[in-house]
């Protein structure tokens, strides 16, 4: 059942209690002045009383304390809105009366409990739901305690409504005992007031104006009810006498309490409220300081909520914050004050030989007013100066100024210090941040060199007759420099490149395009592959920057001759597989490594080799990737396992060769994940 | 993880090596060398007897100072390679343009001579 539902349903249930009551009562009333016999049992208004209440406990029990968006003053509205409608409901029967004047009706006895009940109705109304306000308003801050005293107190109400209507002829002492055990729980309850801190100056005051028009309404309708029933009664005692109920005076007494302590505590706070509210102010400021990195921009707002903060904070008069830039230049925050006054104060306090913030070269914090007052022609008197710390250094300093001497308190320094703390963790995460950004640009700068590096590798290889060919290269998160290609040079000769680019990332990818121009221009003119490497280290010289290199091996593969010419430039030897003696060697010939030697000395330091080949021969060139992969213990592939390797499988092709090659790679290094570069090209002559 | 050190030896500026030295500790080797250089050595020797591994960026460190050391007259030879680094500057080519020997007393015994 919805909310709405059962507001709808206990404000229909208390009306129909509250119709039988009221004819229930007028009869009573009525057969007792006849001195007739009712024909309806006494208890039963007391009962319909007993229901109407407990209805509407229900209603505003669904009305006000299940409704979350209440706040404070909202709650006290709420009873001050009730308590006004009820008695402008009250007063306008008042003002009927008045009006119907002097004729017989107002005199008689019914008439008189009629509107005694309606305005008992309307009262206990307005005092059940100020009861459901309060009752949120105590247990505003929940404990266990307070919940279980809030439980017996509601109990031990239920308790004396029964016990009421049950119509019990009333031991003087129990009701007095009863009495005070409810008044002292409720004193116990009305010290909860904790809510009253929470509102700033404003709502003080409103607050204090709905409290003194609810316990005006709460007299008014008191004054009533107990002045009809006092009529009434002269006549005849057969009626609703609210006062008869101890539960009815207990509420009526809860109510009173608290709406009383209500306005006394609020009222005793009103001049402390500020310090509440600064206190308040300081906590948002620290919030804003140390959220100012997810909402704004840049450091300067940084700086800017730091000022404006510890300004307010402390009511200083004046301010500055100087951050000291990383080459010396200084930039100035100011409030209230000229540049040129701040620096004169600085420079007054300097020339004073004082050590503290404002000289730059301590970083202890340190009131210096009493320094001020030889400062002829300022008009600050008080200063106070504080250090921004980021990562132990510091880059600046906050001073406050105030016109009074001894302007600053303690308890201002210690919050200072607090803002000046926080705003240094505030620049310091910044800066993390800023890092942690260009980290990510330096990533997506990789990701980019990696696509052109893999765009530099061949898609397809020159094929030819004489030979097989397979190739493969697969390299690491970082961006490698393994190289690979080929190019046919004429009819009956191929050209082939391996190269490695030290260094990695996008150098490295950049380096390799290098290499790939010289060799798709150099290949071509059918160059002796010394003079290949000649011309590619004079080429190379000028672009390579200080301690990079390339190890390259060029091969010329005459099919016409069936010989292959080739140079090594400091690249890995080539691994050679001779069919005819079934053996495979390393060719280790001599060669020095591209952009090494800068000079034309170079062409001393490269040979061109030649090797005939036959059918069934194989090549294996590879890059360091290779031999340098690590198992588990850190061991490296190697040479030797490399050629054991390749010995295994001397009658596969070179494609079945390179996949039980990279195969037996994963296995020995025990991972699928790659930690280097590695890139191989066999060649299978037919 | 590399550890260098540096050491003085009758006018030799000796440099040991310690572990490995990968792209990131190159830089730690490249500004050992300069400081010897910087302190005025124009003899230096550098102790490879602890180094385990060199990487390519390490071996483009010792290339990058060939020309520098002609120019200024300084000299630099490498004593106590173990075979597998050797290696690496052997099949690099950067052998032929070092001054490599197998013992301290070797070394210091060449850097003299090249010196006079």
């Amino acid at each position: 059942m919805g909310n709405k539902a059962i507001i709808r349903l206990t404000s229909l249930g208390a009306a129909i209690a509250w119709i039988i009551l009221f004819f229930s009562d007028l009869t009573i009333l009525f057969s007792d002045t006849k001195g007739l016999a009712p024909g309806i049992p006494l208890w039963l208004p007391g009962v319909m009383l007993d229901i109407y209440l407990i209805m509407l406990y229900y209603h505003y029990k669904f009305r006000i304390e299940k409704d979350e968006n209440l706040n404070f003053t909202d709650l006290l509205w709420k009873v001050f809105a009730t308590g006004l409608i009820v008695t402008v409901v009250s007063l306008s029967i008042r003002f009927v009366i008045f009006l119907l004047g002097n004729t017989t009706l107002p005199g008689h006895i019914l008439f008189g409990d009629s509107v005694y009940l309606i305005n008992l109705s309307l009262f206990f109304s307005f005092l059940v739901a100020a009861y459901t306000s309060w009752k949120r308003l105590i247990i505003y801050q929940k404990s266990k305690w307070l919940i279980r005293t809030w439980r017996v107190f509601e109990f031990l109400l239920l308790f004396v409504l029964i016990y009421d209507s049950l119509r019990i002829e009333l031991n003087e002492g129990i009701f007095i005992m009863l009495m005070i055990i409810l008044g002292l729980i409720a004193l116990v309850l009305s010290a909860n007031m904790k809510w009253v801190a929470y509102l700033n100056f404003k709502q003080k005051w409103t607050s204090l104006l709905l409290l003194l028009l609810t316990l005006f309404y709460l007299g008014y309708f008191f004054y009533t009810v107990s002045r009809q029933s006092d009529i009434i009664s002269e006549a005849s005692t057969s009626f609703l006498d609210f006062r008869s109920h101890i539960f009815n005076i207990s509420l009526f007494g809860f109510v009173m309490m608290y709406s009383i302590f209500s306005f006394l505590v609020i009222l005793f706070n009103l001049p402390t409220s500020s310090v509440f509210e600064q206190k308040l102010e300081e906590v948002v400021n620290f919030q804003r300081l140390s959220q100012s990195i997810q909402t704004e921009q840049s450091e300067e707002s940084v700086y800017n909520i730091l000022l404006e903060s510890s300004v307010s904070s402390v009511f200083a008069d004046a301010a500055w914050l100087e951050i000291r830039g990383t080459n010396q230049d200084t930039r100035l925050f100011s409030y209230q004050i000229s540049e040129k006054d701040a620096l004169e104060i600085t420079n007054h306090i300097k020339n004073q030989n004082i050590k503290g913030v404002l000289d730059q070269g301590s970083d202890k914090t340190r009131n210096l007013s009493k320094y001020l007052a030889s400062l002829k022609g300022g008009r600050f008197r008080s200063v106070l100066a504080f250090p921004i710390l980021v990562k132990g250094e510091s880059i600046g300093t906050l001073a406050l100024l105030k016109e009074l001497p001894e302007g600053f308190t303690k308890e201002m320094t210690r919050i200072i210090s607090t803002f000046a703390n926080q705003a240094g963790i505030s620049i310091e995460n910044f800066r993390l941040l800023e890092e942690a950004f260009q980290n990510e640009r330096y990533k997506e700068e990789l990701k980019i060199a990696k696509t052109v590096q893999k765009s530099l590798l061949p898609q397809k290889l020159e094929q030819d007759m004489q030979y097989d060919i397979a190739a493969f290269s697969r390299s690491a998160d970082e961006v490698g420099g393994d190289y690979y290609d080929t190019l046919r040079i004429n009819d009956h000769e191929v050209a082939m490149i391996i190269a490695d680019v030290s260094g990695k990332g996008t150098t490295a990818a950049f380096h390799m395009s290098q290499m790939k121009g010289i060799f798709h221009s150099l290949a071509q003119q059918q160059l002796d592959p010394k003079e290949f490497m000649v011309r590619a280290n004079m080429a190379l010289k000028h672009c390579l920057e200080r301690g990079s290199f390339i190890s390259a091996t060029y091969f010329v593969v005459d099919s016409k001759e069936k010989k292959i010419y080739y140079a090594r430039a400091g690249h890995c030897p080539v691994l050679y597989y001779n069919s005819s003696t079934s053996k495979a060697e390393y060719l280790k010939d001599k060669g020095t490594a591209l952009g090494m030697i800068k000079t034309k000395d170079y062409c001393n330091f490269i040979e061109t080799y030649e090797l005939p080949y036959a059918s069934g021969d194989i090549m294996i060139l590879y890059t360091d990737g290779v031999t340098e992969a690590k198992d588990k213990k850190g061991a490296e592939f190697d040479y030797d396992r490399l050629k054991q390797t390749v010995e295994e499988v001397t009658d596969k092709s070179p494609k079945e060769i390179q996949e039980h090659l990279i195969k037996k790679l994963y296995e020995y290094s025990g991972t699928d994940e790659i930690n280097d570069d590695y890139t191989t090209m066999i060649v299978k002559f037919n | 993880m590399v550890h260098i050190k540096r050491l003085q030896e009758s006018g030799n500026d000796i440099i040991a090596i310690i572990g490995e030295i990968d792209a990131s500790s190159s830089i730690e080797l490249d500004l050992t060398i300069a400081k010897s250089v910087g302190d005025g050595f124009a003899k230096i020797l550098v102790d490879c007897t602890a180094l385990e591994y060199i990487s390519s960026a390490g071996l483009g460190v010792f290339m990058s100072y060939i020309e520098e050391f002609q120019e200024k007259e300084i000299r630099m030879v490498l004593f106590g390679l173990k075979e597998k680094v050797a290696n690496t500057f052997v099949i690099l080519g950067l052998a032929d343009l070092l001054h490599i020997c197998s013992s301290k007393e070797e070394a210091k015994k060449l850097i003299d001579e090249l010196s006079v």
